[in-house]
């Protein structure tokens, strides 16, 4: 086995139910050699000299996303700056059989860009062009490397934003957002990437350019952008995304509230959303998330507190002023001891450093953490949170709980160290039963941080076989060769067997004059 | 025409009955979209789907899903239907959530019967009832959707969960019961639009919302497609976060912009009078403008069109139409959501093949244009036979190979969606 993967890592969220090498996931170094050298010729004939890694320590750079505790490095990085590079990379692998991942800022928490020893990292960090802001159509169009958050730093001037925002938005790209279907803590009123991307232009895994969706809603024909969205680099990459913008509402209202416990916290929300309120965001933390995020960023957040939740109310002003009073009122009838509104920019933007630093924070209590991504039925959060306490004081393992309480997406903070002998194990099977009550209640593996490396061995509890073939179809009809990330999202590749009616079309470079067939 | 014969299809009829036991012989209303139906099954269950689908595919029967049929003539005539599956029966609506905003449902079950088992908690499914009597099942398959889209999206947005039947009877589930799930590929996404032609539903998930305390309607008439589209330009940049903005200009007469305001009582007061003072008009409470959220062929089944299209090109779209239709010498009605980039058109049944080949390759372009599509739903067989109905579709080849990979025996509606998929 590659050499390569790190278990020495203690930086970053730690996490591991299985192996990389046990999911085949990974590649063996020294593979596909010859074909790999014709990838990297065609590379080197399509972009510049700088585009093309291959130097051994240049491309440990590339060896893990944002899930460090798995590390590969990949036998080759490309980073193409135009749509047209990108497809010839990849229509090469395709022709090689070589595998390839993309990745974007490389910030995912699901290893879902975990590089293959014997494969290309296809880096879109160079495609960082916004295209068009479309104020008149509601619309951006921009390159896959676009830093989130430059979305909206370019619409707000024409009085909009992009409403998805990953706690990871300084960093993270569109192209990283649309593979993942990344959420955020907004998505409770304005949903997740798949809502808010209308159209792609998609590298296939043969190479292919095509439109998927784009300005108009309801394109004819079967919706394969819905389906790409939130798969994972499995089934292409995307060239450009073509996104909605919202408008800037009118009025925003931050609470900040303190509450003596999850309990009391849990029962507020649900009294706000089963009054019909909805909320941009409702965010909950514990005392345990509370104090780390109090020890990084001096975040000011009621002392004492056994919970906080940050709700944020946005919209037309005179809704907010109604909504605003509903919701004092439920938190004070739920035992609320203090409640602060952030007046003015700068209050909203403390509040949220609070949680939106919540992960990297946990790093000041424990030396090592592992982040957990899962889903439950909002009204089984009472339940599961007194579960997770359970499983906590049983264990001896620590866990702080940070989440999205609007929609039942659980971020638990598994605490431990590395450096003595067990706590990863305990910690990792603390992590583990945690998902399997998320699935006892009905819920999901992952809400927004993707399968990608990390939970496709969780795939089969949540999914039959069936399920999971049937998945599989479209994998099979976009990449019947199983070379686009493979080992990623499914446990068991599905052998896709001979492609009925399969056509290849000119290549894209030689359709637009620009080479001859390689 | 069937070319099933008569042996094989007793045959079938045999295996059929043993699938679900309520399987009767196809009459001519039960004919798709002219195309007549040798059997009808209508089983109870998912198991039963899936054993149904299996004795067609043993029997080599080709099959046309059907929720409650009012929408089935919608696409090209299939090549072939011996069987008609007919969900009707599948009508439950399984569970309401109410505490998590969810309802699970069975896929013949009614949009109506939905709304009202999810109203008595004071929620609804934010997907209108375009077509009345139309299922759940049904609605997916069209992808249909109303005025409120504008605010909460279409069925892509709402739809959390779905179980289907495979041609070779394989029951899949994708998705799951929670809002916020990213666990496998969206399948849901795939099945919403596709006419019957890939899988067969057989049960929802859906997110819900509570029905707001109070609605109001803005609406301000216009004489030329330019003021329509100043107007939409107006409400959409305005701060006021309307539930729906509607176009609808009849053949003969003036055209209207209508907004819905939905909220609290005193926030949609406020809202409507600031809306208002902004582009004029009036405002009423309550009650919804006739025709509100029907498509312009309800009353007079002619042509029927559907126009998409980046929001800027509303008046471009609006005046292509008008002006084929008027140079053709036909009354083209047009009525849709000027908020979503999307807009049917009516043209009389009796408007000859040219003139509808005429309005719809003059509006195709401006649809085009405007990044989006021209596609022609349903209209006489003179039409569905001599107008390229579904229009040039991006990305073919690859729905094509899904198509192979789900279906490789063409069994689901043969030939009803693009490209003769």
């Amino acid at each position: 086995m590659s050499g390569t993967h790190g278990t020495e890592t203690t930086a970053g969220p730690v996490l591991g139910n299985v192996a990389p090498e046990a999911t085949s996931a990974t590649g063996e170094p020294g593979d596909n050699g010859a074909a790999l050298e014709a990838v990297g010729r065609v590379a080197r004939a399509v972009m510049p000299v700088t585009g093309v890694i291959a130097d051994p320590t240049q491309l440990r750079t590339y060896e893990c996303d944002g899930l460090a505790h798995y590390r590969v490095t990949p036998a080759l990085v490309v980073l193409p700056e135009t749509t047209q590079q990108l497809a010839a990379v990849v229509r090469a692998c395709s022709e090689h059989g070589v595998p390839f991942v993309a990745r974007g800022s490389g910030t995912g928490l699901s290893g879902g860009a975990l590089p293959r020893a014997d494969g290309v990292l296809v880096v879109t960090s160079r495609m960082r062009t916004i295209r068009e802001i479309r104020r008149e159509d509601q619309r951006a169009v921009v390159d896959p490397g676009v830093i989130n958050l430059d979305v909206t730093r370019a619409a707000t001037p024409h009085g909009y934003y992009y409403a998805p925002d990953p706690s990871s938005q300084q960093i993270c790209s569109i192209g990283g957002n649309l593979a993942e279907n990344s959420g955020g803590a907004h998505c409770l009123k304005y949903g997740f990437t798949s809502n808010h991307v209308l159209g792609t232009e998609l590298v296939t895994p043969q190479g292919d350019v095509v439109q998927l969706g784009g300005l108009a809603p309801d394109a004819p024909g079967y919706d394969l952008l819905g389906t790409v969205v939130g798969s994972e680099g499995t089934l292409g990459i995307a060239t450009t995304a073509t996104v909605r913008l919202v408008r800037l509402p009118q009025e925003v209202r931050t609470l900040l509230v303190g509450f003596p416990s999850t309990d009391e916290a849990g029962a507020a929300t649900s009294a706000i959303i089963s009054a019909g309120v909805l909320p941009a965001a409702i965010e909950m933390m514990d005392a345990l998330a509370i104090e780390a995020a109090e020890a990084a960023v001096h975040c000011n957040y009621p002392a004492g507190a056994g919970a906080v939740l940050v709700v944020e109310l946005d919209g037309a002003s005179a809704e907010v002023e109604h909504e605003y009073a509903q919701v004092e009122a439920f938190c004070r009838e739920h035992g609320a001891f203090e409640l602060r509104l952030a007046t003015d920019p700068a209050e909203r933007a403390l509040i949220w450093k609070g949680r939106k630093s919540a992960f990297a924070a946990v790093g000041r209590i424990s030396p090592d953490y592992i982040v957990q991504d899962g889903v439950i039925p909002r009204t089984a959060l009472p339940e599961v949170l007194r579960a997770i306490a359970e499983l906590s004081s049983s264990s001896g393992v620590r866990v702080a709980n940070v989440f999205h309480a609007g929609d039942g997406n659980l971020h638990p903070l598994v605490l431990f160290d590395e450096s003595k002998p067990g706590a990863g194990e305990a910690a990792e099977k603390v992590s583990g039963a945690i998902l399997d009550l998320c699935i006892s209640h009905g819920g999901a593996i992952t809400g927004e941080h993707g399968v990608g490396v990390d939970k496709a061995a969780y795939m089969p509890k949540m999914f039959t076989d069936d399920d999971l073939d049937t998945m599989q179809l479209v994998r099979c009809a976009f990449d019947p060769d199983g070379i686009a990330n493979p080992g990623k999202v499914f446990p068991t590749p599905r052998l896709c067997g001979e492609v009925p009616g399969k056509r290849k079309k000119a290549h894209p470079l030689v359709e637009a004059g620009l080479a001859d067939a390689f | 025409m069937t070319t099933t014969s008569s042996t094989r299809l007793e045959a079938a009829r045999a295996a059929l009955t043993s699938a679900c036991g309520d399987v009767t012989d196809g009459s001519p209303a039960d004919a798709v979209d002219g195309v007549p139906v040798a059997l009808v099954a209508r089983p109870a269950s998912t198991p039963e789907v899936a054993e149904v689908l299996r004795a067609a595919a043993a029997h080599g029967l080709t099959v046309v899903p059907r929720g409650r049929g009012t929408k089935l003539s919608w696409g090209q005539p299939p090549e072939q239907a011996d069987l008609v599956l007919d969900v009707s029966r599948m009508g439950a609506v399984l569970d309401h959530a109410a505490g998590d905003l969810i309802v699970e449902t069975q896929a013949g079950a009614l949009l109506t019967d939905v709304q009202r088992t999810v109203g008595s908690a004071g929620q609804r499914l934010s997907l209108d009832e375009a077509v009345p009597g139309s299922s759940i099942g049904g609605t997916l398959a069209t992808n249909m959707s109303g005025p409120r889209r504008v605010a909460v999206g279409t069925a892509r947005d709402l739809l959390l969960g779905v179980t289907v039947v495979r041609a070779d009877g394989v029951v899949a589930k994708a998705g799951g019961r929670v809002v916020k799930n990213v666990a496998g590929y969206d399948l849901g996404k795939l099945v919403i639009g596709s006419f019957g032609t890939l899988v067969v539903v057989t049960e929802a998930v859906f997110r819900l919302h509570p029905v707001p305390a109070a609605r109001q309607v803005v609406s301000v008439l216009f004489a030329a497609a330019a003021d329509a589209g100043r107007l939409a330009q107006q409400v959409v940049h305005a701060q006021l976060v309307p539930a729906a903005v509607e176009v609808d200009w009849p053949a003969d007469g003036p055209g209207a912009v209508h907004v819905l305001l939905e909220g609290t009582e005193a926030g949609v007061a406020a809202r409507s009078a600031a809306l208002v003072e902004l582009v004029g008009g009036r405002s009423a409470a309550g009650d919804l403008p006739a025709g509100w959220g029907r498509l312009p062929w309800a009353d007079a089944p002619g042509t029927a069109l559907k126009a998409t299209f980046a929001l800027s090109a509303l008046p471009a779209v609006l005046s292509a139409g008008r002006d084929a239709a008027a140079s053709a010498g036909v009354g083209l009605t047009l009525r849709g959501s000027a908020g979503a980039g999307v807009v049917y058109g009516a043209l009389p049944a009796d408007a000859d093949v040219t003139a509808v080949r005429a309005v719809v390759t003059r509006l195709r372009q401006a649809c085009t244009a405007a990044g989006g599509a021209l596609v022609v739903l349903d209209g006489p067989a003179e039409v569905k036979s001599g107008v390229d109905t579904w229009g040039p579709v991006p990305a073919l080849d690859l729905m094509r190979r899904v198509k192979e990979r789900f279906d490789p025996e063409r069994r689901l509606a043969p030939g009803r969606f693009v490209g003769g998929i």
